[in-house]
């Protein structure tokens, strides 16, 4: 039991792994034939057919790129900070389970790394670990944009790990559990979450929402490193793998948060038929793709802006959101 | 025994990170060592299948520590070495050892003397969040309610030391008063 648990563990991590890695590539190459769409280009068109090769030259580029340490870095700090952002990443999620349970040669399947029951809570936590890597790498790299980057970092840390963790507490207090397949079982008996409770969930949704932009660094808050004013912050002094690590953690994190927010709130995989796994993949498809989409429709917001929005707007209405919720449920 | 390598291997994780804490001049090591350290912890909690504790301890020791940078980052050049004044050896060693060995005989002189005794037992059922919440709401619910209010005191206090003019009170002026006030902030304003 134990041998064939273990062995079973390591399959859905290497597999987990892999996809992950590799969509994280594949991400790249649909955010730039999308942005390319919206603004009536082609986007990347000759390697391989219709241009789907790219990642993979990106990639070879990236392995075989020389991996230069600056010498006034603090080497140690400045090595490890990107392998903190991509492991969190992957770390986060082992509590996710991305497919319905299914039997394939006769053995039941969980696609879930480990079902844990406190599911989302980890899950948020160790994601919002993975913006050390900017900080860290930020603070490492003897470079003045680093170092901004790396303080606004630690702003948008402080500020919307308090919107996301109030934001999902109303959902918390209707479920009343932290897994996530509890969250689906719920949404399964009771409707979607954002249509629960006279639009407190929805409230929820939207919120939680907007703090998953911040939290992958994506664009209206994507000021960690804002291309125009502060080159590419932590990222400037890198090269090779060490930025691509940076670059596969954030899409990983993308595809996450676009797993967890139908899982929350959306009705995540439903019955557990293969419809139901299709329609959390098209779910999950539309937040990725909605991240894109804002990427190329909107401008990028000041930190000061930022801040507002979060402590002046956003932590208010989540705080209202739960004391609704609790007056309802009473 | 898949316990047990996890044990070690986090308790040596940690103990060495505390370590480096302590010892190194080097801002950027010991706060980074620190958040290691911390996060480090919360495997112990998972290891004795107290997960929500351990997610607590996450969540809440990476944004504090957090906190922590943004201070080194203000009052350091965090990628240079920091001299440190260092007063008689002796006496710190000292007192530091003294201290750590006051702490193991207070938390190991209850288990020695077998005076530990679990008063609330497992309610079957109950995950282990709800349990905590049990716990905190019944045997607890004073401490919690306390350090609530303490929390709420240190906020205030927070809020006033940082906040601009928070010294006057404007219940305590005449309107002679706060009129002068307000043209000197519209002069700041104009200037």
């Amino acid at each position: 039991m134990e041998v064939a648990y273990l062995i079973e563990t390591v399959i859905k991590v290497v597999v987990v792994l892999l996809v992950f890695s590799a969509l994280a590539g594949i991400g790249t190459y649909f955010e730039r034939k999308v942005l390319a769409f919206m603004q009536r280009r082609l986007g990347p068109m000759n390697v391989g057919p219709y241009g789907m090769l790219q990642f993979g030259a990106d990639a070879i580029k990236l392995f075989t790129k020389e991996d230069i340490i600056p010498s006034n870095v603090v080497a140690p700090i400045f090595k490890i900070a990107p392998v903190i952002t991509a492991a969190t990443a992957f770390i986060a999620a082992a509590a996710i389970p991305f497919l319905p349970e299914f039997t394939i040669f006769g053995y039941t399947v969980h696609p879930i790394v480990s079902d844990i029951n406190i599911g989302i809570l980890y899950i948020l936590g160790v994601m919002g670990v993975g913006l050390y890597g900017p900080l860290l790498g930020g603070m490492a790299s003897a470079n003045k944009f680093s170092l901004l980057s790396a303080a606004r970092g630690a702003a948008v840390f402080i500020s919307y790990e308090v919107v996301t963790g109030l934001s999902i507490l109303a959902p918390i207090m209707m479920v009343g559990s932290l897994s996530l397949i509890d969250f689906n079982d719920y949404q399964l008996e009771n409707g979607w979450m954002i249509f629960n409770m006279y639009g407190v969930g929805f409230v929820a949704f939207i919120l939680f929402w907007i703090a998953g932009f911040a939290e992958t660094g994506r664009t209206p808050f994507h000021l960690i490193a804002n291309d125009h004013e502060i080159i590419d912050g932590f990222g400037t002094e890198y090269s090779g793998m060490r930025w691509g690590l940076f670059f596969i953690g954030e899409y990983a994190n993308m595809f996450f948060i676009s797993f967890v927010i139908p899982l929350l709130f959306l009705g995540g995989y439903g019955d557990g038929s293969f419809l139901g796994a299709m329609a959390l993949l098209g779910k999950m498809s539309f937040f990725f793709f909605f991240f894109l989409w804002t990427r190329a429709a909107w401008p990028d917001v000041r930190p000061d802006q930022l801040m507002w929005l979060c402590w002046k707007v956003l932590m208010p209405i989540a705080v209202l959101n739960i004391l609704i919720a609790a007056i309802v449920m009473i | 025994m898949f316990e047990a390598i996890a044990f070690y291997l986090f308790a040596f994780l940690t103990t060495l990170m505390f370590f480096i804490t302590v010892t190194t001049s080097q801002a950027l090591y010991a706060l980074t060592a620190l958040a290691a350290g911390m996060i480090f912890i919360s495997a112990f909690f998972f290891i004795l299948g107290a997960d929500f504790l351990g997610a607590v301890q996450i969540v809440v020791y990476s944004g504090a520590v957090m906190a922590l940078y943004a201070f080194g980052m203000m009052f350091f050049d965090s990628t240079r070495e920091v001299k440190e004044k260092q007063g008689n050896k002796l006496i710190v060693s000292g007192l530091s050892i003294l201290a750590a060995i006051l702490v193991v005989l207070i938390f190991a002189a209850p288990m020695v003397t077998d005076n530990i005794v679990a008063l609330y037992p497992v309610i079957e059922g109950a995950g282990n969040t709800q349990q905590v919440g049990m716990v905190l709401f019944t045997k607890y619910l004073v401490p919690f309610e306390v350090a609530a209010v303490m929390l709420l005191v240190a906020m205030i206090a927070g809020i006033v030391l940082a906040g601009k003019k928070m010294d006057l009170s404007i219940t305590l002026m005449n309107d002679a008063e706060i009129k002068d006030m307000k043209k000197d902030q519209n002069k700041k304003v104009l200037s």
